[in-house]
């Protein structure tokens, strides 16, 4: 884990279901602050799922229901009293197809903190939010040009802008670069090795090499003849990449399955 | 999901890396041989072999990168390739010291009569062709344990080094005008006891691959006692 060993989040026995599906079974995880987590698995092992859980997405999901505890600073944030909007505001999640909303650029950054009630100022904190998504010097000469006018890798780091502005201490981005050509892949792999210093990061990804490459730890998911996801192996990525205990991770990121 | 080409090409740098070795065990027992019978003609056949053998240690090299590169392979793909980089580097070293021995023969005045003094190279050469033999047989059936067992033949190998180290320290100091061939002769032996010492460097890779942990298996080589 990090060096001072802090827990950012943390999944203690926790089952997702869909309706009568148990998407995801028996999850203990541990996400170390200021680290980046990679979520790899085989489609359909409840990777997605699973990151979803750590922000309270699967509330939009009617039939979703998640059993166990997600502790976060120490509290389960399925507790009775807690709010998901304030939940989604520390926790943010960056998704997988860029999703600029049909405003400017500015307006795209300042909305988050807006509705919830910043009293700041808000120039200044769209140009740092903008920098510390590397799209600053890109944009600042159109601030009030519309979101979609960007490319799509620069619409993924409006989207990071977004989610940064609000200040939340952790991110969960959802495969955020499937969607884009591997120069602004690079792009935001780059940018979240830059992000780390700030937030911590959890991120699924399909593509192992990106794991392997932009990850200070990964988990490795598989699911079982019922389909339910589980966890099968977690460690530092360098060791799960070069000499993973378990026969199925191996056989998995070797490319013998999934 | 299969990966045919990364395996294939696998199975080809594996079948590059037994030939590499078998002729390079070969060799070491021919440079021995060459020198016992004052054989000049496969000195410098084992002289030429050697360039051969570097350009297809490059060979190795490069491919094993080129694999690196272009089919991305993780765990014990990843492992077997750099050991068998590894492997064909030290399989290399080891045919230098053949290329060594075989100067050495070419150097020696051809009236040296060099029985007495070169009587357990033999030994040493037959001992550490097992070891490599043994080695690959370890690295071609991933036998992790067969090749933790076989630096113990090394110590064999140590022991023959210091009884014909001296032999030939006594000779030296007795024939003072032939002092130059005497350590030209106990330099083509040092040459098969670090021969022995890289088949350990080999066990040590093989381990790696098929463990995935490093460790450094024991070779400590004492000087020998100067004792007479």
């Amino acid at each position: 884990m990090n060096k001072n060993g802090e827990i950012a989040i943390e999944a203690r026995e926790m089952d997702v279901y869909y309706a009568h599906f148990r998407a995801v079974k028996g999850i203990n995880i541990k996400f170390p602050t200021r680290k980046i987590t990679a979520l790899i698995g085989p489609s359909g092992c409840g990777k997605s799922t699973v990151l979803r859980s750590f922000n309270r997405m699967n509330d939009l999901v009617l039939v979703a229901r998640v059993q166990g505890e997600v502790l976060y600073r120490g509290n389960n944030i399925y507790g009775k009293d807690v709010d998901p909007v304030e939940i989604r505001r520390r926790i943010g999640m960056v998704f997988q197809k860029p999703n600029p909303f049909a405003k400017s650029i500015y307006e795209n950054v300042a909305w988050g903190a807006r509705i919830n009630g910043y009293k700041g100022n808000m120039d200044e904190l769209v140009e740092s939010s903008l920098r510390q998504a590397a799209l600053w010097d890109e944009v600042k000469d159109k601030l009030s040009q519309s979101g979609y006018s960007l490319s799509g890798g620069q619409q993924q780091r409006l989207c990071i802008a977004r989610t940064i502005a609000v200040k939340p201490e952790i991110i969960l981005m959802d495969e955020p670069t499937s969607a884009l050509d591997p120069v602004a892949t690079l792009r935001i792999e780059e940018l979240i090795q830059e992000l780390k210093q700030n937030y911590t990061i959890i991120i699924v990804t399909h593509n192992m090499q990106q794991a392997a490459r932009a990850s200070d730890y990964t988990a490795f998911f598989n699911m079982d003849e019922d389909r339910a996801g589980y966890l099968v192996e977690y460690n530092a990525t360098n060791m799960l990449f070069t000499n993973p205990q378990n026969e199925m991770t191996e056989q998995y990121i070797t490319g013998r399955f999934g | 999901m299969t990966r045919h080409v990364l395996e294939r090409e696998l199975r080809q740098l594996q079948d590059e890396i037994l030939r590499l070795g078998s002729e390079v065990e070969e060799n070491l027992g021919v440079a021995v041989e060459a020198l016992r019978r004052r054989d000049m003609v496969r000195a410098r056949q084992l002289i030429q072999a050697d360039e051969w053998i570097n350009q297809r240690r490059i060979q190795i090299g490069m491919r094993g990168l080129s694999l690196i590169a272009t089919q991305q392979p993780f765990a014990s793909d990843m492992r077997q390739i750099a050991a068998m980089i590894e492997i064909a580097g030290e399989l290399e070293r080891i045919h230098d010291y053949v290329k060594g021995i075989a100067k050495i023969n070419l150097q020696i005045d051809e009236v040296y009569y060099l029985e007495p003094l070169i009587a357990l190279y033999p030994q040493m050469a037959v001992k550490t062709q097992e070891m490599l033999r043994g080695a690959l047989d370890a690295f071609v059936n991933r036998d992790a344990v067969l090749a933790r067992q076989i630096p113990a033949a090394d110590d064999v190998v140590d022991d023959l080094y210091k009884s014909a180290y001296r032999v030939i320290v006594r000779y030296a100091a007795q024939t003072p005008t032939a002092v130059e061939m005497a350590n030209q002769i106990e330099w083509a032996g040092h040459n098969l006891e670090r021969s022995a010492d890289r088949v350990i460097n080999i066990c040590e890779w093989i381990i790696y691959m098929v463990t995935g942990v490093f460790a450094e298996l024991d070779s400590e080589y004492e000087t020998p006692p100067l004792t007479m």
